[in-house]
This record gives structure tokens, sequence and C-alpha cells, in this order.
């Protein structure tokens, strides 16, 4: 196999076909962007699961005076109740691995700080918030454990799980990714077809030195090699635009646009873009083969 | 060398069997003009031969090898030892002769101190030296055929095929590229050609096989292109 001459072909066809050539790269460079963007999406997900799921609690709300809960029909949660309640949390370790029983006055206090500037502050009383207990568990996604057991009890109002509300969120999160995956899974296909065509232009307009090829007895590699290497070569660029577009939004988007803008949450870091990009190129260059591969066998049969 | 055992090829979606029940024998070093109107199954037998395509039934032997046993990847080493000419040249335009030769050695992996050397020497053997740097337009249609024959015979292959060679060429220049095929078959080449030129046929007083219709009708060593004329 003489290199040279393989180069020297691929270097041809790519000049003679150089509008083709330019069609593959940009839209392998826009749909892998997009399939790259969607990923990272999916990491920021992640990261952000990551980064709450160890920050939330599961908040048990004690009666308090003028609840008109079922279970609060009692009144005012009693002392025995609450001392069981908290025997009760005892026993569940290791699950539970932090309890913390925040009084009315303390949440009083939180209450004051949390909203600091906003005018809903003069119009809570102090007595208006009940008292709590913050749990913390090992395993956030057992929270269905504490609340069966608590949840109903006499003397507990509400057993308030903070995970499902950012699940809600996350689920937001993950459709908008979904969307981006399936746009990007479509502009892959388009992609696909984009390069196949651009095979079979390619080997029409060379059909003269493939047929002498053939004829001389050139192996299929041979004869083959060059419009495989041309794909390749083009969905390489093309998906090297495409990293180029990933690292983009991780500079701008993300660390100069978000993340001074929500400061509370964590952003996805460069190790999950040095984890995607490496998926691009393959992915690039890996479906331009295989459907170049394919064509060929097609149009460039022995 | 060339072996047709009971050979038939009916093409997908034709009743008729371009090549029916054919047998016959090509020796090592023969000369063989292969006659017959068109449409007789002359073009099939050399397709049969260069394995481009498949019996329907019989077998076909090319150098020791049975062709309906060969299987795919094998297939280009077969056609090295085939070289091939047709009656309309197949140069490449944008190459000159001395590439348009070198091609044919470079697509099958050949060195290029390897080419250097035996192109010149090809070009020597068919009389184009002191044109390699010439484009297949700037030539004269004889000079062209003799480009395509250097291409065929560079790497000395054991068969030379060659359908209709002198089809698009005056008779004065035909004879030069007959006498450049003798030159080749007595280099130890067997050359098989397909023609219609009656005058060359007779002249040069080879064997002929006649096709018919897809059947064997003569084959006659030292024979004429027909009696019916």
């Amino acid at each position: 196999m003489r290199a040279q001459f393989v180069a020297s072909e691929v270097g041809n066809g790519l000049r003679r076909n150089l509008t083709m050539t330019l069609a593959v790269i940009i839209t392998v460079a826009v749909s892998l962007t997009l399939f790259g963007v969607s990923l990272l999406v999916r990491a920021q997900v992640d990261t952000m699961k990551d980064f709450w799921y160890d920050k939330v609690e599961v908040s048990i709300f004690l009666c308090a005076d003028g609840s008109d809960t079922s279970s609060c029909v009692g009144g005012e949660v009693t002392r025995a109740q609450r001392d069981q309640i908290r025997a009760d949390l005892e026993s569940l370790r290791p699950l539970v691995v932090e309890i913390y029983y925040e009084s009315r006055e303390e949440a009083f206090i939180r209450f004051q700080e949390q909203f600091a500037n906003s005018p809903i502050v003069d119009s809570v009383g102090e007595n208006a918030l009940p008292e709590s207990f913050r749990i913390k568990l090992s395993d956030p996604t057992q929270y269905d454990v504490v609340a069966s057991a608590f949840s109903g009890r006499p003397g507990i109002e509400q057993v308030n799980d903070q995970r499902q509300v950012l699940d809600k969120f996350f689920r937001l999160l993950g459709g908008l990714q979904a969307v981006a995956l399936i746009i990007a899974i479509v502009m892959l296909v388009v992609t696909v077809l984009l390069i196949v065509n651009t095979m079979r232009v390619a080997a029409f307009s060379r059909r003269r030195e493939t047929s002498i090829m053939r004829l001389v007895g050139a192996s299929n590699l041979y004869i083959q090699l060059p419009f495989l290497l041309e794909a390749a070569v083009s969905a390489g660029i093309g998906a090297l635009l495409a990293v180029g577009g990933l690292i983009l939004t991780k500079t701008i988007v993300i660390d100069q646009i978000l993340a001074p803008s929500f400061q509370f949450t964590a952003f996805v870091g460069w190790e999950a873009v040095l984890a995607i990009a490496p998926l691009l190129l393959l992915v690039g260059i890996g479906l331009s083969a295989i459907a170049a591969f394919f064509t060929l066998r097609k149009y460039l049969r022995v | 060398m060339i072996l047709f055992d009971n050979v038939t090829k009916v093409y997908p979606n034709q009743t008729r069997p371009a090549l029916e029940d054919a047998s016959l024998e090509i020796e090592k070093g023969e000369f063989v003009f292969l006659v017959g109107p068109s449409g007789s199954g002359k073009s099939t037998f050399l397709r049969l031969v260069l394995r481009e395509e498949r019996p329907t039934s019989g077998n076909v032997w090319v150098l020791g090898k049975d062709l309906m046993r060969l299987s795919n990847w094998k297939i280009p080493a077969l056609r090295r030892e085939i070289g091939t000419v047709f009656q309309d040249f197949r140069l490449l335009p944008n190459k000159t002769v001395f590439e348009n030769v070198a091609f044919a050695l470079e697509v099958i992996g050949k060195p290029k101190s390897h080419i250097r050397k035996v192109v010149p020497e090809v070009l020597e053997v068919v009389g184009l030296e002191g044109k390699e740097g010439r484009r297949p337009d700037e030539l004269s249609g004889g000079e062209q055929q003799r480009v395509a024959i250097a291409r065929a015979f560079v790497n000395r292959p054991k068969v030379l095929i060659a359908d209709e060679p002198t089809g698009n060429l005056d008779p004065g220049t035909s004879v030069g590229i007959m006498k450049l095929l003798d030159r080749i078959n007595r280099l130890g080449t067997t050359v098989i050609m397909s023609t219609h030129d009656a005058q060359i046929v007779d002249q040069m007083r080879r064997r002929v096989i006649e096709l018919e219709h897809g059947h064997v009708v003569r084959d006659q060593s030292r024979g004429v292109y027909g009696y019916a004329r």
C-alpha cells in the first residue's frame, strides 16, 4: 500500500468535490455540536443533582395550633408525640444521617433571613411557622421509607421532600435535553444521507479511474480507501469544529453567562467537555466511514 | 490456460442465452481471434474470462483457477495476470502517457523505484519512447491504443485480452497495432482478440473461434475471418 498515492487521491477527491465536501463538513459540525450540547446538558443535570441532593432534606412539619389536617385533630403536637417521633427517627439510622429539630422561633428567624429583602416578612407572624424535624438521608431516593412511616401520624401535619421540587426542575431540563438529542439524531441521519450522496457523486465522477483500477487488479481496499478516507477526513474536520463549538459553549455560555448569574448552583466542569469531545470525534468519523463503506459496496463492486 | 466447459450464460431478464453450451480450450502462448457478428457472445466470453460475470452453468478455468469457486477477494490477483485493451482505449485524459501506464502499477501497490524502471521499458516495447510527457488528447488514435496496450502489458500478464482493439483505427494504423500484439504474443503472452476486421484475421492466419447466437460455430487453427463473404 503506497500511502503517498492514497493521500494524493484523497486530496484530489476533496478538492474536486469541494462544495459537497463543505456541505458534509458543515452538517457534521452542526449535528455533532447539537449532539455534544445535549450530552453537556445531561452532564449538567447530573452535576446539579449531585450538588442539590447533597443539600436536600426531608422536613416533617409538626401540628400547630389551628392546623386542619386530619392527623392534627388532637390539636398542637404534644411533648410525648414529639419525643416518640424523634425516637422513631433515631431507629431509622443509618438511612437517617442527621436529625435536626427546628422550633417555631428558629423557623421564624430562618424565614426572616431567607426573605430579608422581601415585603413577605412583615405579613408573617412569629407563630405562623410550624416546628419541624429536618432530616438528612444517606440515600435521598429512599424518601418513601420516611414518608410511609410518618405521614398521617397523629401530631404530624405534613412530610415534605425537597427533592420532589427539584425533580420537577430536573425533569424539565431532562425534557430539553431529550429534544436536543432528538434533533441531533435527526441531523445525524441527514448527515449520513448527505455523505451517502456525496460518495455516490464521487464514485460516479471517478468511474473511469475506478473501472481501470478494477481491470488492472487493484484490490477493493485500494479502490475504496481513498473514498473512505475522504469521508472520514471531511467528517473529522466537521467533528473538530463541533468540539470547538462545545468548548465555546462551555467558556461563553456556561462560564461567562450562566455561572455568574446563577451562583447558587454548580455547573459542569471541563471534565465533562473532555469526556464528550472524543465521543463526538468517534461518532463523526465512525458514522461517515460506515455510511461510505455501505455506499461503496453498492457502487464500487468488483 | 483457459478452459470453457459447457458454459452457458443467461443475463437476468433475458430469455436467450448470450453464450450457450460453449466448450473450448486456449493453450499457453496462443494467439486467438474471436469473430462473429455483434451480439454473438464475444464480449460475454471475454467478461467471463475476466470474471466480470459468472456463468449460469458450466465451468470456466483461467490460469489454473476454477472461476466458479474463486472467492471475491481473489479476483484482483487473477486480473493482475490478465491485461485488457478496449476499442475506446480508456485512458485517463488528465494524466500523461507515463502516468497512465504508471497508474496500473500504482494501484496494485508497486514501489516507485519499480515503476520508474519498468514504465520506460514497456513504452519502448510499444514504440512510444519520447512521448512519455504527452497527454492522450495530444496523441493519434493509434498512439493512444499503444498507451493502452503498454498499460495492459506493463505488469507482464500471462493473458492479454483485446476487445476490438482496431475498431476505432484506420487500416494502416491497425496493421501497426497488430504487429505490436504479435510481438507481445511472441514474448510469451497469450492473446485473445475479438474483432470484426476480416482483413486482419485473414492476414495473420492464426486460430479463429467464431461465435454465432452464443454458440461456437467454428474453431480453426490458422483460420480466416469467414466463408460467407
